[in-house]
């Protein structure tokens, strides 16, 4: 019986209803689309916060909060954007829900702990909105030694922070395993879509580098609680020692953001170019290699902190080299839209634009790992504008790639592609209109992290905000395409985009268990432009 | 699956032992003063009884290349933050 | 029944070689979450030769020493259970495992009395970076003892329950890997922290 065949009632994974459905499930889809829905309402609220900072930004002077609320809202929207939303999203969302499909698994090797996984992220959120009573001030990176004084509730963010790492432990840990063991009869490594790859490399920083700052906070909890002195020199302890251990995650914590971007940007650009992805193994190797190389550069942050030269000195150097792996993947993406048949559906939209953000971001590195400029640029809007282009231009645009690609999989229905197209029009001028002033004004001296600023800033502030107003509309425009998509989309086909990899040889929605008979796989998922597609 | 115990109990009592041994050894050493050896010669003989420990309790002996993988990786990243820290913190 | 099962979930090599891996990829974490403290504590000690060997004095070396032998015997106790149930006897698993959890709860008292006394003579987290040192890795590692303790239990009920023979014992092994493990911190815990000072 063919898989179309055998779709049934057409809701596939969608089928058992009620909550405990869902709240027990042990079903990776299922619990790869309630972490969607988790990371969405903290991408909205982490939103929310900084549209907060934008209209205070429009005055030079702080108008309408006090600097203390304009601290509370940076640090918030930084720290939700960046634990809540970014880190799960792509990860735990999107990569639940296709992993073992991708793999032609029936589900990942660990399936109760992915679960747990799951309630160990709810705690951790429900811990840090706890938290809220005495709101976070310190900025999310969290400094001592001012997060170790302020009168904010650093112990119980501490946990709740924890928790989260927690949770993105056991998902890393369930991805290497699954990756290793569950691969489909005649699925060698090299035939795995590029999207595993980036998954698995992704997988090895969470386990490596979140335990590191998961102690951090024990430490930091520990430090004011009971008085532990390791970041307080009037006990002989170092405030950059956190910074040490703080940035030994939160570096390759941004290759965990984008790996996983880039391997959907290798999924999305293959199938819309009818070409088979340039330079596989390159692309596959360039993953792991980022995954490496971002272990080896995290001082890069703390240039101004103090460290001794030759620490700066070794960082900086280091630092240049993860820009070759980054533009292997550039180039071997460029390479395969080269002569391709290229069309524009939205998720070739939006990952067409990571490439082009997030070149943008990238090159923006180097004036950063320069100790030179990094003494001029370090806490500046510079700064601010780089981690946006790479994150928001690269990341959340990837993010946006996979929720457009992978729709009609995940719901049985096809989102609006005009609806879609206005809505990424408005955010992609929207994006650039509010962080490319930010370069400028940062290059002219504009500290980060102030709720007031020099009055000859204003003009490129004013942009900025208006900028982000465009943007926020684009957003919420997606957000009702995607509402509309779920209440009267189109019925979905189990193959629209005409694509290799496993998951598009099933119903949509997705079956419930998968495949009806394990897949065996007898070449990779990229042969675009011959005789099978 | 299961990996042969003929003289399992045996390995493992021998391994016991020599951890007994070495644990005396260590404490022993810690008596006599050699300076900046002492700290070596503690984390020498405190690497052989974690050997003893990882190789034959834990059966690392004997398991495939993934495994060990698994296992060494690990101790890169450990070297990597404390040598990273102490470039830092040595020679300011 | 909701998330379907592959039929490889069901293969018991592949079950025992996944479980494996996925228990040392967590062990890696531990290697890491401790490294973050040993590297702490390579920093504090270069920086106070004096402070260190001054004060490890104050610990008590014999009950020191003597916490060594206990977890040592204990992950004896644990390599000879797995090897009882690999050879199909479960009982004299349940009497090594039981074994064990008593070691355990050995280390544990042991580790109550240290703390007690040094918090008599006013030594606490706080009083110095060494003695932060110390509490924060004997703690977080006693922790892990307890955290051992609960799930060595688990095991033993299962075991009563017969749960376990020659053709399966993968939690057992698994539960037993975590513990070599948490001794396998206390031998380095023990030199750096009592004897080098």
């Amino acid at each position: 019986m063919s898989e179309a065949a055998a779709a049934g009632t057409g809701r596939g994974y969608l089928e058992e209803r009620g909550w405990r459905s869902w709240a027990y499930t042990l079903d990776h889809k299922r619990i790869g689309v309630m972490y969607l829905w988790a990371t969405t309402v903290f991408f909205l609220l982490g939103g929310l916060f900084a549209m907060l900072l934008r209209l205070e930004l429009l005055s030079p002077q702080a108008k309408y909060f006090s600097h203390h609320a304009y601290n509370v809202f940076f640090t918030l929207h930084g720290a939700m954007m960046i634990f809540l939303f970014i880190i799960p999203a792509i990860p735990s969302g999107l990569g639940n829900f296709l992993i073992p499909l991708h793999l032609g698994a029936r589900d990942v090797v660990f399936p109760r702990l992915n679960l747990a996984s799951f309630w160990i992220f709810v705690a951790g959120f429900l811990v840090i909105i706890g938290s809220l009573v005495a709101p976070m001030d310190t900025g999310w990176t969290f400094y001592t030694p001012y997060s170790a004084k302020t009168g904010a509730a650093v112990a119980t963010l501490s946990f709740g922070v924890f928790l989260i790492g927690m949770s993105s432990i056991l998902t890393g840990l369930n991805f290497i395993v699954t990756i290793h063991k569950l691969r489909a009869p005649g699925m060698t490594w090299n035939r795995m879509p590029l999207f595993l790859w980036g998954m698995y490399a992704t997988s090895i920083i969470q386990v490596v580098a979140t335990p590191v700052v998961g102690v951090t906070f024990l430490l930091l909890a520990a430090e004011r609680l009971l008085g532990v002195g390791f970041f307080d020199p009037s006990k002989g302890g170092d405030p950059v020692l956190f910074q040490h251990f703080f940035w030994f995650y939160s570096h390759p914590v941004v290759y965990v953001m984008i790996l996983p971007a880039m391997g959907i940007v290798s999924e999305v650009i293959p199938v819309f170019s009818r070409k088979p992805i340039f330079g596989y193994k390159a692309i596959a190797y360039s993953s792991l290699a980022i995954a490496f190389i971002g272990f080896l550069v995290w001082g890069h942050h703390m240039f101004t902190s103090g460290m001794s030269p030759l620490a700066n000195a070794i960082f900086s150097f280091l630092t240049f080299f993860v820009a070759v792996p980054t533009a292997v993947k550039v180039f071997n993406w460029i390479a395969t839209l080269y002569r391709g048949s290229i069309t524009f559906e939205s998720p070739m939209l939006y990952a067409l634009t990571f490439i082009f953000l997030f070149i943008v971001g990238g090159l923006t590195g180097p004036f950063l790992g320069a100790m030179a400029t990094n003494v001029q640029l370090h806490d500046t809007y510079f700064v601010v504008a780089h981690f946006h282009y790479t994150m928001m231009g690269g990341t959340v645009m990837g993010f946006f790639a996979g929720l457009h690609y992978w729709f009609p999989k995940m719901t049985g229905k096809m989102l609006d592609e005009k609806r879609a197209r206005l809505a990424w029009a408005l955010i992609f001028i929207g994006f650039n209109v509010t962080f490319f002033t930010m370069f400028i004004v940062g290059v002219r001296g504009m500290p980060r992290r102030y709720a007031e600023y020099l009055p000859k800033f204003q003009t490129e502030n004013v942009i900025s905000t208006i900028g982000s107003a465009i943007l926020t509309i684009g957003i919420l425009v997606m957000a009702w395409n995607f509402v509309q998509g779920l209440r009267k989309g189109a019925k979905a086909p189990g193959n629209p985009w005409r694509s290799l990899t496993l998951e598009w040889q099933v119903a949509s929605p997705a079956p419930t268990e998968n495949f009806h008979e394990i897949p065996q796989v007898a070449d990779w998922p990229y042969g675009y432009g011959t005789r099978k597609a | 699956m299961a990996h042969g115990s003929r003289g399992g109990t045996a390995v493992y009592l021998a391994v016991f032992a020599g951890l007994l041994a070495l644990t005396v050894v260590t404490v022993l050493a810690s008596y006599v003063d050699m300076g900046l050896m002492n700290v070596v010669v503690a984390l020498l003989i405190a690497s052989v009884k974690a050997s003893l420990v990882a190789l034959f309790f834990m059966h690392l002996k004997g398991e495939s290349r993934l495994v060990w993988g698994f296992a060494l990786v690990p101790l890169f990243f450990l070297a990597l933050i404390i040598l990273g820290t102490l470039v830092d913190t040595q020679l300011r | 029944m909701s998330g379907g099962h592959s039929a490889e979930h069901h293969d018991p090599v592949v079950a025992f070689e996944a479980a494996k891996l996925g228990v040392w990829t967590f062990l890696a974490t531990e290697v890491l979450l401790f490294g973050a403290l040993f590297t702490a504590y390579t920093v504090f000690r270069l920086k106070f030769p004096e402070l260190f060997h001054a004060e490890h004095e104050k610990l008590n070396r014999v009950l020191g020493a003597v916490n060594t032998v206990v977890l040592i015997t204990s992950s004896l106790t644990v390599a000879l259970g797995i090897d009882a149930v690999k050879r199909g006897k479960a009982r004299l698993l349940q009497w090594y495992f039981g074994a064990t959890i008593a070691l355990a709860g050995v280390f544990l008292c042991v580790k109550y009395v240290e703390y007690s006394e040094k918090f008599h003579h006013g030594l606490f987290p706080g009083t110095n970076i060494f003695f932060s040192l110390y509490y924060m890795m004997t703690g977080i590692h006693g922790i892990h003892v307890i955290a051992g303790m609960g799930v060595l239990g688990y095991i033993l009920v299962l075991a009563r329950r017969g749960r376990f023979s020659e053709a399966y014992y993968t939690p057992v092994e698994m539960v037993g890997l975590y513990w070599h493990f948490v001794d396998l911190v206390w031998i380095y815990l023990f030199p750096l922290l009592y004897l080098a000072g």
